[in-house]
This record gives structure tokens, C-alpha cells and sequence, in this order.
């Protein structure tokens, strides 16, 4: 469970994101959606700890945030980015990149690797070197890799952005199946409101740096907080 | 030929210590420049740079005068030995290796380090990784670092005096040879050193570009 209250952060001098109120339950999937620049990503970025906070303060499993050791929270998690972000090795080393930085080697690291690899279905590239993938598939070994770990919180920073419509719609299909199965509280930031509500269990719309409204994907449609969620969600692709 | 000998060894001696010194300062130095996000640190990377072309005469100047009999590091007793021609060119080849090295991480996508954070990298672990990712400009500091001083001959001259059998290296013998009309003699120790080190560098390069097979299926990013 993560609780957020009163949170500021500020970026580059000037202000990036204010929560006043945002509890995140155990297992469900969070949709993030809001304009470019809005903070999404700043969200993401504050949960992992990569960013320091100004003001306010968020909880996990009722412990302040700051109170955790560094490295210990780190490996509670991963962290999906918007380019696949994938180091100069094979697929499955890159895959089993978080496990080694764990500890876990060898055949156990082997074993889970090969899993996810197939549940994302590149196990047949294994071998194959990561810039000699397609962007699809640079992504989905990027999933993998973030899956093997078995990370209580999955953070996903649109995924999905940098590849082709039908490639797009595949990966959410398999993404989602995954999410149902292992059941983790994920975090995913999307620009798309039928993503949203195809993958969030809640949609979460951030708009000027303001966490402005969450609730169900319908109640969010229905009923937008103000007019600049009303505004927003008429721009998007419905 | 003894001699030409005993010369050429303390050449590669002196400079093989030196630019490893310089990659002991200049590997940590370069990635703190580079990833740290701190105030001033564009000023000091521009420092940095500035000594990357830091006139080697100018080095054996300081470096003597601070060697010298009666200077602040006279007692060490170390002008006119090759300790201080190492010295002298560690100050000339570290700034090379720690604006080279910063330049190679830098170039590398910013987000990769946050990347390997978010996979539960200890800081350790995320610096050594991006010094896998960046291996192929890294070994080129370490070529410039190298070459910066194979080939220098002012602070040698100044700081080790190129005393026969002591401090004579290469570069030192052949402004010798040729202040004293030898050109058969210094024409035959320049290309001895030309020899050194194009195989040094071969060598240097045949590992960067084993290193480039699978730098070249780089990650995608896109």
C-alpha cells in the first residue's frame, strides 16, 4: 500500500508535480493519464526514489518513504521506460540483467529468465544481440526483464509510445494478460484513455502538474473534476 | 645498442606508469564529472578541459619547481629521476583520461543510469555498467592518455634533465642526437618511437575493436 499526501516536487527550478491525496492498494493497476509535461512521469520517477521530494511525504507499507534503505527499496521494484533502454548484451543477459545486480546467478537465473522470456515470447531471440531486435521486440525484452525480477511495484513510463499501432495493440493484449496473472501494483502511464481503461483497474488524471482526479475509468469520463480533465479528455483519442 | 635499449624500456616504463596512474584519477574523476549533478561542475569540466591541452613544458616548469632542491617537495629528493618524469606526466595525461572518460559517459543516454537504478543497481553496479556501455570511447582516453605522453620530450627534459643511463628516454635522446648534428641517430630513435607506438596502439586497438562487435548492434533507443 502506498499513501501520498501533500506531495511537491520540483524539477529544473520550477514546480512538477503536487499530489494532495493519492492511495495506491496492493495489487491494482493504476492508469496514468494527462497531457505531455503534465507530471506523469515525475510521479514515476518519485516513486523509485530517483527524484528528491520537496515537500510533503508518501508511505509504503505504512513506512516513510525516506526511512527505507536506498538499495533495499530499489529492488522492491522496476522500472519500465519509454524506450526499451536495453544494454549492449544478449537478450537473455539483458533479461537477467536485474537478477544479477540481486545475486541471483546461475541456474535459478537461467530459469527465470527463460520463463519470461517466453511468457513475452522472445525466447527464441535469447542469443541474439539487443540491437539487432525490432522495437516491438526491444520492448518486450524490456518487459521481460522487468517481470522476472517479480517486483511488488511495476512502474511503466509509456511503454508502448514508440511502437506501431498493431505492435502497440499486441503488447497491451499480452501486457494486460500478464498483469491479471501476477497480480502486481503497477503504476502505468499512458496517453491513450481506452489504454487507460483497458489496463487501469483506476485512472489517475494529472493535468499542470496537478494530481486532479482519480477514480474509474467511467466515473473519470462521466464525471471530470474540473474543466481542464473535461478539457483534456475530449482531446484524447477515444 | 645496450644503451638504445635501456633507453626504450624506461621510455615505456615511465609512460606505461604514468597513464596508469592517470586512469586510476581519471576513470573515478571523469565518471564523478559526468554523472554527479552538483554546482560548479560545469566549471570544472571546463577546467578539465583546458588541461587536456596543457603545454608540456609549462607542466615540467611547475612540476621542477616544486621538485627542485629547494622547493615545497625538495626533501622527496625526486628531481632528476624518473619518479619525477612520472609525475610530470601523470599532470599531463590525467586531465586527458578525466575529460575523455567524462565525454564517453556523457554521451551515453542520460536515462540509462535511472534505467539501472529502476532495475535495482547499486550505485556500483550502474557505474561499472555504463563503463561496459561506454567501453569503446574509454579506450580511446586511455590511447590519448597514453600517446599525450609516449611523445612529450619538454617536461621529461626539464624535470628528469635526461641524464645518461638515469633519466634519457626516447623523446629526450633524439632532441640530443639532433642538437649534436646526429640525424643518422636521431632519425633512427624517432623511428623507433614511431615503431613503439603505432604497436601499442594496435594492440589498444585490436581490443577496442573486438570490444566494437557487439558495440555495433548498439541497444535501440528508439
Amino acid at each position: 500500500m502506498i499513501e501520498i499526501r501533500g506531495l511537491l516536487i520540483r524539477r529544473n527550478g520550477r514546480d512538477a508535480l503536487r499530489v494532495d491525496s493519492l492511495d495506491i492498494h496492493d495489487g491494482e493497476t493504476l492508469a496514468l493519464v494527462g497531457p505531455n509535461g503534465a507530471g506523469k512521469s515525475t510521479l514515476l520517477l518519485a516513486l523509485a526514489r530517483l527524484l528528491k521530494i520537496e515537500r510533503g511525504e508518501i508511505r509504503v507499507d505504512g513506512r516513510p518513504l525516506a526511512d527505507w534503505n536506498d538499495l533495499e527499496y530499489r529492488r522492491r521494484l522496476a522500472f519500465v521506460f519509454q524506450d526499451p533502454l536495453l544494454m549492449d548484451m544478449s537478450v537473455e543477459d539483458n533479461v537477467a540483467l536485474g537478477l544479477k545486480f540481486r545475486g541471483v546467478t546461475g541456474g535459478e537465473s537461467r530459469a527465470r529468465a527463460e520463463k519470461w522470456m517466453k511468457a513475452l515470447g522472445v525466447d527464441s531471440l535469447a542469443k541474439r544481440r539487443a540491437g539487432q531486435l525490432s522495437g516491438g521486440e526491444a520492448q518486450r525484452v524490456s518487459l521481460a526483464r522487468a517481470f522476472v525480477l517479480d517486483p511488488e511495484l511495476l512502474l511503466m513510463d509509456e511503454p508502448f509510445s514508440a511502437v506501431d499501432p498493431q505492435t502497440r495493440a499486441q503488447l497491451l493484449g499480452d501486457l494486460s494478460s500478464l498483469l491479471a496473472q501476477v497480480h502486481r501494483t503497477t503504476l502505468l502511464v499512458t496517453h491513450n484513455l481506452k489504454e487507460a481503461a483497458q489496463m487501469g483497474d483506476r485512472v489517475a488524471v494529472i493535468v499542470g502538474g496537478t494530481l486532479k482526479q482519480v477514480g474509474s475509468p467511467r466515473q473519470v469520463k462521466a464525471n471530470p473534476a474540473d474543466e481542464s480533465v473535461a478539457a483534456f479528455l475530449k482531446e484524447l483519442p477515444q | 645498442m645496450n644503451e638504445i635499449f635501456s633507453i626504450t624500456v624506461l621510455s615505456l616504463q615511465v609512460s606505461a606508469l604514468a597513464t596508469v596512474v592517470s586512469l586510476l584519477i581519471g576513470l573515478p574523476l571523469g565518471t564523478w564529472l559526468a554523472l554527479g549533478n552538483f554546482r560548479g561542475r560545469a566549471f570544472l569540466l571546463s577546467v578539465i578541459n583546458t588541461g587536456m591541452a596543457l603545454p608540456p613544458v609549462v607542466v615540467g616548469l611547475v612540476v621542477a619547481m616544486m621538485l627542485w632542491r629547494s622547493g615545497p617537495l625538495g626533501d622527496l629528493r625526486l628531481i632528476y629521476t624518473p619518479w619525477a618524469i612520472v609525475i610530470a606526466q601523470t599532470v599531463i595525461a590525467a586531465p586527458v583520461v578525466t575529460g575523455l572518460t567524462a565525454a564517453a559517459l556523457q554521451s551515453l543516454d542520460p536515462r540509462l543510469s535511472q534505467q539501472l537504478l529502476g532495475l535495482g543497481a547499486s550505485r556500483g553496479q550502474m557505474v561499472w555498467r555504463l563503463w561496459r556501455e561506454a567501453r569503446l570511447p574509454l579506450l580511446a582516453a586511455l590511447m590519448a592518455g597514453f600517446g599525450s605522453v609516449i611523445s612529450e620530450v619538454g617536461a621529461s627534459m626539464m624535470v628528469g634533465g635526461n641524464i645518461k643511463g638515469q633519466t634519457r628516454v626516447l623523446t629526450t635522446a633524439i632532441v640530443l642526437e639532433t642538437s649534436k648534428g646526429d640525424f643518422d641517430q636521431a632519425l633512427a630513435l624517432g623511428a623507433l618511437l614511431l615503431t613503439l607506438t603505432y604497436l601499442i596502439n594496435l594492440g589498444l586497438t585490436w581490443i577496442q575493436q573486438r570490444a566494437r562487435k557487439p558495440e555495433q548492434s548498439a541497444r535501440r533507443a528508439s
